[in-house]
């Protein structure tokens, strides 16, 4: 593996480990099963690269994308709490909703930006290449993103969004608004997963509408890696889990790609995350077995 | 303080398994007075607990706690002025939360909620000195998970949880009714102490007579969904459980007779 596709395969990583942070919430925290973003992510691709390609300023795209995200988590959360409808039927009504919204938006099934400005190529010194310095900016962002939400979930307002996910019969007795909690972190969740959509799109050279396809299974298999790797229930060192798991496991995918002798192409990639994930499922239920086994 | 006003609720109406759980239950607590509830399973004491709470709503009736209107407000518009203990010690707390951050949650149950720190120097300090008083060594594991104490030890801090910001009514669901008879005396001592030291209006509903005698210096007993029996004062210092087994052996053999006049 060339020192190209490692940083590439690392660029990834971090990208999607924002979407992972999304779902460490949503999944995690609120313990609510949310798909919107396999449309919340293609959704922040579809708002910047329309915004970009049409002369807005790349920040201010990424920006407008991000929130596009939350609306459509709000949204979700809405359909849920309001509407009284199952959570995860709920998050699938929006993902196809977005689907349509999303073509709406590009008005074409996928829109390039090839000689268009990038938040990264804004940024760009002749001194170091592209391939090393967007690493490196997307670095600052996932830190800064970290850092943002482990000081948000120590606050007074979510230390109760935590606790309306862990317990939600408490958190109303103590006097939380669950309802608003769990549309608040929904749309945090969404917002996440909407900057990595735009970011995407900006280091792949445009958004498609099938870029989505998975978003949900790549973010859990990475919470799930990150989980596996560092156990911990303290919430600054999950979170560090969480972007270590986005990482290693877009280095595992680089390395099976890139391997000859295993014989897998890119159109694999779908199955190799679904695997991934169910032995990272099955593992550390196999090794609760064999050690209660071991205890009698 | 607490004015419960023909109070109605009635699951599943309309259909075979129909259940009027309370039947025009009224009940008036004044302000710092320490009630206790008891009566048979399905007489309507859990119902009615949730009623006031805000976790069921009422078909009809209305319910005032110091002149203000709770009848439509949600549970946790409630929680700025009633605080609760369940039965279930896991239901009370929030088991992947730190004993710390939980207390932290009690500590804002009717205040806004903002982005300052939930724990601070100061209030770990308080939350220290206050379990301290529980002599059972958590002082020193303020940072553990609350999953990990025991159910005894989880219903002791929603207690000192319970008392830890200042509440016009507690309410007291069987809370000691899922420990072992130590344990169970051990908590039912510290609530005494608690609603003493705090002045707490509490209503404590309970499956034991010997209790409901023992602590409290009022009980009432339901029976099909409204109050049957309420004795305070002297009437209740010098009774026993047979005499309470006795009045509610009278009271049932009543209605026993009125539903016989009623088919016949």
């Amino acid at each position: 593996m060339s020192l190209y596709t490692l940083l590439g395969a690392f660029e990834i990583g971090l990208i999607f480990s924002l979407v992972a942070l999304g779902v460490y919430i949503s999944f995690r925290l609120l313990r609510f099963p949310d798909l919107t973003v396999d449309g919340s992510f293609p959704l922040g691709g579809a708002v910047a690269a329309t915004m970009i390609s049409s002369g807005s300023d790349p920040f201010l795209a990424t920006i407008v994308a991000t929130i596009a995200g939350a609306v459509a988590g709000l949204i979700t959360g809405w359909l849920n709490i309001r509407l009284k409808i199952m959570d995860l039927l709920a998050s699938i009504l929006m993902m196809i909703a977005l689907y349509s919204i999303n073509l709406r938006i590009m008005g074409k099934p996928n829109v390039p930006l090839i000689t268009e400005p990038t938040v990264f190529s804004v940024l760009q010194p002749d001194s170091i290449s592209d391939y090393v310095l967007r690493p490196l900016l997307l670095v600052v962002v996932v830190l800064a993103a970290k850092f943002l939400l482990d000081w948000f979930f120590s606050t007074q307002t979510g230390l109760a969004m935590r606790a309306t996910g862990s317990n939600a019969r408490m958190a109303r007795a103590q006097g939380v608004n669950t309802g608003l909690m769990v549309l608040g972190g929904m749309a945090l969740s969404n917002a996440l997963v909407g900057m990595a959509g735009a970011l995407f799109a900006q280091t792949q050279g445009g958004a498609d509408i099938s870029m989505g396809v998975g978003t949900i299974v790549i973010g859990l298999a990475a919470v799930i890696v990150g989980e596996s790797l560092l156990p911990s229930r303290r919430l600054y060192l999950a979170t560090i889990a969480v972007v270590v798991g986005a990482i290693v496991y877009r280095f595992f995918i680089a390395l099976a790609l890139n391997s000859d002798f295993i014989g897998l192409q890119a159109q694999d990639l779908n199955l190799v995350t679904a695997l991934l994930v169910t032995v990272a499922l099955v593992v550390p239920k196999l090794r609760q077995h064999w050690s209660g086994k071991k205890g009698n | 303080m607490l004015r419960a006003q023909d109070l109605h609720i009635t699951f599943n109406p309309g259909t075979p398994i129909e259940t009027r759980a309370l039947r025009g239950m009224s009940l008036d607590i004044p302000s710092g007075q320490f009630v206790t509830v008891i009566g048979s399973n399905g007489a309507g004491k859990s119902t009615f607990l949730n009623a006031v709470s805000g976790e069921l709503k009422v078909d009809s009736g209305r319910i005032e706690i110091d002149g203000i209107d709770m009848t439509r407000q949600p549970v946790w518009e409630r929680a700025r002025h009633v605080a609760r203990v369940f039965q279930d010690p896991m239901a009370g707390t929030c088991e992947d939360l730190t004993i710390e951050e939980n207390m932290a949650l009690a500590e804002m149950r009717g205040h806004k909620r903002g982005l300052g720190w939930a724990v601070k120097p100061a209030l770990r300090d308080e939350f220290r000195a206050q379990l301290a008083t529980l002599g059972l060594g958590l002082e020193n594991r303020l940072s553990d998970r609350i999953g990990l104490l025991s159910g005894g030890q989880r219903q002791a801090v929603s207690l000192l949880m319970a008392a830890l910001r200042p509440s016009r009514l507690l309410l007291l669901d069987e809370h000691t009714a899922a420990l072992d008879p130590r344990t169970a005396d051990f908590v039912l001592q510290l609530t005494v102490r608690i609603v003493a030291e705090h002045k707490l209006t509490t209503m404590m509903v309970t499956h034991s007579m010997r209790q409901a005698l023992d602590v409290g210096e009022r009980t009432v007993m339901l029976h099909q969904g409204k109050v049957v029996l309420d004795v305070s004062g002297d009437e209740r210092k010098g009774m026993t459980v047979k005499d309470l087994l006795a009045m509610f052996e009278r009271v049932r053999g009543e209605q026993i007779d009125d539903d016989a006049l009623l088919l016949g």
